[in-house]
């Protein structure tokens, strides 16, 4: 029960401080504005059409990085050599703050999609990689051995061991980088967009329009918290085997 | 007739001899037991003869398919109890043979469980089991059962005593435990001193007779304290 107070109180608090006049509508917009503002854009479509937007972008973004991630994790992660020739650049480019890249994305590649989804990328791809890395490295070097004194091949030493072994690890970082992600798309579609659940967040802005800027803070933190929960889901599902406090 | 042949064995790991000319042979369908202070060599003797260690000089001649049991279970925590034992099959027939040997080690009720729902002899019980799918000429067995308490022990002697009579292998079991090499073995060699020698070796029906206390005394167990020291595990 004592979870729902807080929550509850703020709404109420909105509630009362809208009614009451206490604050402007320009300022903070009353629930029922917010409610009739979200009805109006899914009659006419456009809320359908920005989540879609802002979903995809997401959704390509976060597969380019995972792949990528796995590409560079898994090289790195397998031997010495290649681990010397990926890791220290990779670690130079991720002490970069990644939203520092942003001019440099947009003079190469305009303010469209490819820009947008690169970012996205950009902000997925760090946690990924540096997990896969760090699950292949902390490989319990007792299986390892199992597997040598049963003569295993190198496929299946691969398939049957080292990827199980490092699930558990790459789930938690695609976690963590779903999650960039989402930060990631906010920025890519503040700076220009003319689609997009950020877009709605300028658009709103620009016409002082907190019913909509608040309607689309709602989407995404809907959004958000609908792909995190997949994930764990996922994770849960794939790694229940793991002896762990939660399993 | 020969199963394992040690000879001239040398290993040192960082400048330090482990082993300087060992010698040791294993005969087939012996059961061998090496007692020896810890730190005195006994996995790393059974980790040559498995290929996990190369020896810096002498020979390893191993006559046979080997099976490999660790002191902890090792067992893939992402496997169940069959997919662990079925990891090390590699033909059909070896498939096969994995409900076999499930049963064998008394693990049937318990196929389909993960690692983590397993006891600890449940556990050491499955590492046997995948070591026999392949029904190895050669068992290794590096303290199977040193982690598991005394009765639970017990159970797992007798088990593993009645499997390598089933399967005729040759079993090379390193132990801590006297009562246990003494209950197991045909023969016990006791490892001693830097680099490591075999200080005493005992057969079982041998003339003179298998001697307990020459034993105790060779892992330097004083035996003029009194009789408390006799019957101690080491
Ligand atoms: N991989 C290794 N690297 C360095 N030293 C090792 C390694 N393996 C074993 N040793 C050393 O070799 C000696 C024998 O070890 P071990 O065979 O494990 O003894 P035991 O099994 O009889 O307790 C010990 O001094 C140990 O520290
Ligand atoms: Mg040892």
């Amino acid at each position: 029960m004592v979870r729902f107070v807080l929550p509850v109180a703020l709404v109420a608090l909105w509630f009362a401080s809208t009614a009451a006049g206490w604050v402007k509508p320009y300022q903070l917009a009353s629930p029922g504005a917010v409610a009739s503002e979200l009805g109006t854009l899914f009659a006419s479509g456009q809320l359908q059409s920005d989540v879609w937007a802002s979903v995809e972008r997401v959704a390509i973004g976060f597969a380019c990085a995972f792949v990528l991630a796995l590409v560079l994790g898994s090289l790195a992660g397998s031997t010495r050599a290649a681990r010397l020739a990926i890791d220290p650049t990779l670690q130079a480019i991720r002490a970069v703050p990644s939203l520092a890249w942003v001019p440099l994305i947009l003079i190469w590649l305009g303010i469209g999609e490819p820009a947008k989804i690169v970012l996205v990328a950009i902000g997925a791809f760090f946690p990924i990689y540096v997990s896969i890395v760090s699950g292949i490295e902390g490989i319990d070097r007792k299986l390892l051995e199992v597997a040598r004194v049963l003569d295993t091949g190198r496929l299946k030493l691969i398939a049957q061991v080292m990827v199980p072994a490092t699930l558990p690890q790459l789930l938690i970082g695609a976690r963590l980088g779903l999650t960039q992600a989402w930060l990631f798309l906010v920025a890519a579609e503040l700076l220009a967009a003319s689609r997009g659940l950020g877009f709605l967040l300028t658009d709103g802005q620009q016409l002082s329009r907190t019913d909509e800027v608040l309607v689309a803070i709602l989407l995404f933190a809907l959004c958000g918290k609908l792909t995190d929960m997949g994930m764990y889901a996922l994770e849960r599902r794939l790694t229940g085997w793991a002896d762990t406090a939660t399993a | 007739m020969i199963a394992v042949a040690l000879a001239g064995l040398r290993k040192a790991f960082g400048g330090h001899d482990v082993f300087a000319g060992l010698e040791l042979t294993v005969l087939e369908r012996e059961t061998l037991a090496i007692l020896g202070p810890s730190g005195s060599g006994k996995s790393t003797l059974l980790r040559c003869i498995a290929g996990l260690e190369t020896p810096d000089e002498g020979s390893v001649a191993v006559n046979g398919e080997v099976g490999y049991v660790f002191q902890e279970p090792r067992l893939f925590p992402w496997l169940d109890v069959e997919g662990n034992v079925a990891f090390a099959a590699r033909t059909p027939q070896e498939r096969a043979r994995v409900a076999e040997v499930i049963e064998l080690v008394g693990l049937t009720g318990a196929a389909k469980r993960l690692p983590k729902q397993l006891s600890g002899g449940m556990a050491q019980r499955a590492g046997l089991a995948r070591a026999l799918v392949r029904n190895p000429k050669i068992l290794l067995l590096d303290e199977p059962l040193a982690a598991l308490d005394a009765l639970k022990r017990l159970e797992l002697q007798a088990a593993i005593r009645d499997i390598v009579r089933l399967t005729h292998a040759t079993a090379v079991l390193v132990t801590h435990d006297v009562n246990e090499a003494l209950y197991l073995a045909d023969r016990v060699v006791v490892l001693g001193g830097h680099p490591a020698t075999i200080v005493q070796s005992q057969v079982r029906n041998g003339v003179p007779p298998i001697d307990r206390d020459e034993i105790l005394r060779a892992l330097g167990v004083r035996l003029d304290a009194g009789e408390s020291a006799r019957g101690e595990a080491i």
